[in-house]
């Protein structure tokens, strides 16, 4: 109760100049701050269409904020302050490189509720929240390794973080299951957005005999390059079908909006607690795009993988994983540790790459 | 199609935005205005040519939409530094942002939206030649364009009086004043051409090379055509090698991580502009022998005496 006291104090003060009524001081106020435009189509739209859904669940109880284009690091601290100092009481920052300016804003206002995306630094009033990407990843790897003729995969991987790292290790695990020469070629082209590079790098793969085509960038330009060169591909955090209708074989679709939902009720309750949060196809934060472009056998496999994940009976860092120098792993349990995914630096055995600054 | 001519078909494509986006600055620049938004001018040249061609169906509507898109955002810029007087540097960055922004605005309701990308155009016969034939003339229009523009310019530039007179104001504006030029309304010319290539070299890439618009897609390649500008010492046949060595070493480094040469992809990335910083410090070193064409009152402020 003190705390819903508190929220609405704070909410009053901060619209105090403002002609609102006294009634739009019990709202809650939600904050988010977006690393990209929010019609990117991609990671930046995702978390935009997930607001969408609290604010239409929740109705009148939120009024919600949103600043798109934040730069990552140090300048984002600015955005994060700003909103923390507007009367916004739960704030979600959405892209890995917030995490350090968010732990600082959240110290300085201990009264606010932060929560940031993909991360894994925390405090009394800052929890995290990311999907288990890679349980779709491993079932593209699967369909991958059977749609693909050639057995070469092409993969467009953005910055060496441990969440793409692990992407790329679940698609060839993934992929050996079924095809056990399968061959996947890496091109980081260290940017999340560039819808030209993207273009190129997946000209780049096709050329050199990539027939499946997938990408951890945002921007569609691979699908539509895949789809005029008449191979496949993978849409990436929102359904491209659009882009490449006998193209797209399925896509991660990232799914925020029942999740901040909750949150925010949380927070109307005054029951929310830092939390660490690690959703995957179970909790459908990771939700599967329709199974297209793809004989029913394989589409039989691909449900038979995901409601296996779903089960718990399928993961896809099950013990023994082999690294690329031939040697196991080290595991303590049945399946790597969640903290040996999330902080993912080494490639398993098949990736032909080298991981950039290794 | 072999890997080789398809190596030389994306390092063309990927070089074309950059040619036609430097060729207008470097006029500008020639005529000792610096515009720093280009950026900004070239995003609206993608945001207003791709809504052209979406609504008209026309890939040469869409074109001319971006150059008056590219062109307008540019008459802001003539009026502030040029009318007012204002500095250069600040007005081009503040150019940028306004023009990421209402290209966001303007395009919003565009994204999500797919057109046909231009054709390729096959010129009869020549198209036909072995190896060179396809990499040379199995381009689409707006390749051939940006060729054509940079020898427009360097016979502009070089081979006529008009050229020679901008050249005169961009070199050392009082001077010009002094022998009657009309120093302000060449600047303008020269500015809104520079505008107006940047909304072609913009609107190529949702009209061409990715056939859809996302806002920010430009992704920093107005950035690239300034330090092009620079890296060409000023000269607009240097420009066409420096515009083809950028694209082929962005599409050289893709092609090397896929061969797994494990070339650190980063240090690929900053390349072009290491390069530009290179050329710099030689055109600095080596003053009047590095043949740099620099002009001597780039970026000064000109407000003529009444």
């Amino acid at each position: 109760m003190r705390k819903i006291m508190m929220t609405a104090a704070v909410a009053a003060l901060a619209i105090a100049a403002t002609s609102y009524s006294a009634s739009a001081a019990e709202k809650l106020k939600v904050g988010f701050i977006y690393l990209g435009p929010v019609g990117d189509l991609g990671w930046t739209y995702r978390h935009e269409v997930g607001r969408q859904e609290m604010v239409k669940e929740l109705g009148d109880k939120v009024e919600t904020t949103f600043l798109e284009n934040v730069s990552e690091g140090p300048d984002s601290e600015r955005s994060i302050e700003q909103l923390a100092r507007s009367g916004h009481t739960l704030i979600f920052t959405t892209s890995f490189g917030y995490m350090d300016p968010t732990l600082k804003v959240a110290k300085k206002y201990p009264k606010i509720q932060f929560e940031h995306a993909t991360g894994f630094k925390s405090a009394p009033n800052m929890g995290t929240y990311s999907g288990k990407f890679y349980e779709g990843r491993y079932i593209q790897g699967v369909i991958a390794g059977k749609m693909s003729k050639k057995g070469v995969l092409g993969y467009i991987a953005s910055f060496p973080i441990p969440e793409v790292i692990s992407g790329i290790n679940a698609t060839i695990l993934g992929a050996q299951t079924v095809n056990p020469d399968i061959k996947v070629k890496v091109i980081w082209v260290n940017t999340w957005f560039d819808p030209g590079k993207e273009a190129d790098a997946a000209k780049a793969l096709a050329d050199q005999g990539a027939d499946v085509i997938m990408q951890h960038t945002d921007s569609p330009a691979p699908m539509q390059v895949a789809a005029q060169r008449g191979i496949l591909a993978f849409g990436q955090d929102s359904d491209m079908i659009k882009f490449g209708p006998k193209t797209q074989l399925t896509s991660i679709i990232d799914n925020w909006g029942p999740y901040y939902t909750r949150q925010a009720k949380a927070a109307l309750a005054g029951t929310w607690k830092a939390e660490d949060t690690w959703d995957g196809l179970k909790e459908k934060m990771v939700v599967m795009a329709p199974y297209t472009n793809m004989p029913d056998d394989v589409k039989a496999l691909a449900a038979k993988t995901e409601a296996a994940i779903i089960a718990g009976t399928l993961h896809p860092f099950k013990c023994p994983v082999i690294g690329q120098d031939g040697k196991p792993v080290e595991c303590k349990g049945a399946n790597l540790e969640p903290g040996q995914i999330l902080g993912m630096n080494f490639y398993v055995k098949g990736v032909d790459d080298k991981i950039p600054g290794k | 199609m072999g890997l080789l001519e398809a190596i030389f078909l994306s390092v063309i494509a990927a070089s074309t935005p950059l040619l036609l986006a430097a060729a207008g600055e470097l006029v500008a620049e020639r005529s000792g205005v610096l515009n720093l938004g280009v950026e900004g001018m070239m995003i609206m040249g993608a945001a207003c040519g791709f809504a052209g061609a979406y609504l008209t169906g026309s890939t040469l509507i869409g074109a001319l939409f971006g150059i008056a898109a590219g062109a307008a955002l540019s008459l802001v810029f003539a009026a502030l530094t040029l009318g007012m007087a204002v500095n250069q540097v600040a007005a081009g960055l503040a150019l940028t942002i306004l023009g990421v922004g209402l290209s966001g605005l303007i395009g919003a309701g565009f994204v999500g939206e797919k057109i046909v990308p231009a054709p390729a155009l096959y010129i009869p016969f020549l198209t036909g030649i072995p190896i060179v034939g396809r990499i040379l003339f199995g381009q689409d229009g707006f390749v051939y364009f940006s060729v054509a523009l940079v020898a427009g310019i360097w016979w502009f530039l070089y081979r006529t009086r008009a050229g020679l007179i901008l050249r005169a104001v961009g070199d050392s504006h009082t001077s010009a004043h002094a022998l009657g030029y009309p120093v302000l309304k060449i600047r303008l010319f020269a500015v809104l051409f520079g505008g107006g290539c940047a909304g072609l070299g913009g609107a190529f890439l949702p009209l061409a090379y990715t056939p859809f618009f996302i806002p920010g897609m430009t992704a920093g390649r107005g950035w690239i055509a300034l330090a092009l500008v620079v890296f060409s010492s000023w000269r607009p046949l240097r420009l066409v090698g420096g515009a083809y060595l950028f694209g082929a070493v962005t599409i050289l480094q893709l092609h090397a991580q896929a061969f797994g040469l494990g070339i650190p992809s980063q240090l690929m990335s900053a390349m072009p502009y290491l390069a530009t910083v290179i050329v710099l410090v030689l055109i600095s070193r080596a003053r009047g022998t590095a043949g740099s064409a620099a002009p001597a009152s780039l970026g000064m402020v000109f407000v003529p005496d009444r």
